[in-house]
C-alpha cells in the first residue's frame, strides 16, 4: 500500500477551523436568523418560566408561610435578575410574535421590510421592558 | 390535477395528519396573549414586591381572577403547542418524540389545572 503524501496530517486536520469556530471570523450573522433563534429560545425559556408562575400562584393560595418562602427567593438578587430577564424575554417574544402574525397575513416579506421589522422588534422590546418597570415602580 | 389520493382529499388533513388545527390554534392563542401577556407582565412587575394581604386582595378581585384564568388558559395552551413544535423539529427518534410530546402535553395540562385551581381558591375564599 503506497503512502498517500497528499493526505492531510492529523495535526493539520486539528488546526482546521471547524464549525463552531467559523462563527466569529468566517461567518457573518444576519439579524433575521439571530432573531429567529431568539424567538424560539425565548419561547422555550418562557415555557420553563410557566413552572415558576404556577409556583407563585400556588404559594399564594397555600397561605402566608408558603408565600413568604416564595417571596424570599423571588426578591433575592438572582430572583430579581431572573424576573427582569423573564419580562424582556416575554416582551421580545410578544413583539416578534406580532411580526410573525404580520407575515402570516402575507405582509412585509420584502428583505427591506423584514430587516425594518427586526430592528423595530428589538427596539420596541427594550422600550416596553423599560416602560413596564418604570411605570410599575412609579405607581 | 391533484396529486393527492382520494382518501387524503376526503380527510383533508395533509401530511401533518392534523390539518391546520395546530397552526391555527397557535395563532389564535398568540392573538389572545397580546393583551393578556402585556397585562400580566405589567401586573407582576407592579405586584411582585407586594405583601401577602395585598397580593391576595389583588387576585381576589373578580376581574383580576377572571383575566388571570384566561391568561393561564391561553399561556399554557400556547406554550404546549410551541414546545411540541420544538420537539418535532429536533427529536429524530420516533419513540422519544412521541413520549416527549406526551410528557409536555401532560405537564402543561397539570400546571394549568394547578394554577387555575390556585386562582379560584383565592377568588372564592374569604376576602
Amino acid at each position: 500500500m503506497a503512502d498517500n503524501t497528499t493526505a492531510p496530517k492529523s495535526a493539520q486536520i486539528a488546526a482546521r477551523p471547524l464549525s463552531p469556530f467559523m462563527l466569529g471570523p468566517y461567518y457573518k450573522f444576519q439579524l433575521t436568523s439571530v432573531l429567529s433563534f431568539a424567538h424560539r429560545i425565548s419561547g422555550l425559556a418562557l415555557s420553563f418560566g410557566t413552572v415558576l408562575i404556577a409556583i407563585w400562584v400556588l404559594s399564594a393560595a397555600n397561605g402566608a408561610w408558603s408565600y413568604a418562602q416564595f417571596a424570599y427567593v423571588a426578591r433575592s438578587i438572582p430572583g430579581e435578575v431572573l424576573l427582569f430577564a423573564w419580562s424582556w424575554a416575554l416582551l421580545y417574544h410578544l413583539c416578534n410574535g406580532i411580526r410573525h402574525l404580520v407575515w402570516d397575513s402575507g405582509f412585509a416579506f420584502e428583505i427591506k421590510n423584514v430587516y425594518l421589522g427586526g430592528y423595530l422588534v428589538v427596539a420596541l422590546s427594550l422600550v416596553l421592558t423599560a416602560a413596564v418597570w418604570a411605570v410599575a415602580f412609579a405607581i | 390535477m391533484s396529486l393527492r389520493s382520494p382518501l387524503s382529499e376526503a380527510r383533508g388533513l395533509g401530511s401533518a395528519k392534523d390539518g391546520v388545527g395546530h397552526w391555527w390554534m397557535q395563532r389564535l392563542s398568540a392573538l389572545a396573549l397580546i393583551p393578556l401577556a402585556l397585562w400580566f407582565v405589567f401586573s407582576i412587575a407592579r405586584y411582585h414586591v407586594a405583601d401577602y394581604p395585598t397580593m391576595l386582595a389583588w387576585i381576589h378581585a373578580p376581574l383580576v381572577a377572571i383575566v388571570l384564568v384566561l391568561f393561564f388558559l391561553a399561556a399554557f395552551y400556547h406554550s404546549a403547542l410551541g414546545v411540541q413544535v420544538v420537539i418535532e423539529d429536533y427529536v429524530g427518534n420516533e419513540a422519544v418524540k412521541i413520549g416527549g410530546i406526551a410528557l409536555v402535553k401532560l405537564a402543561h395540562f397539570a400546571l394549568a389545572a394547578a394554577s387555575i385551581y390556585a386562582v379560584l381558591k383565592i377568588a372564592f375564599g374569604a376576602p
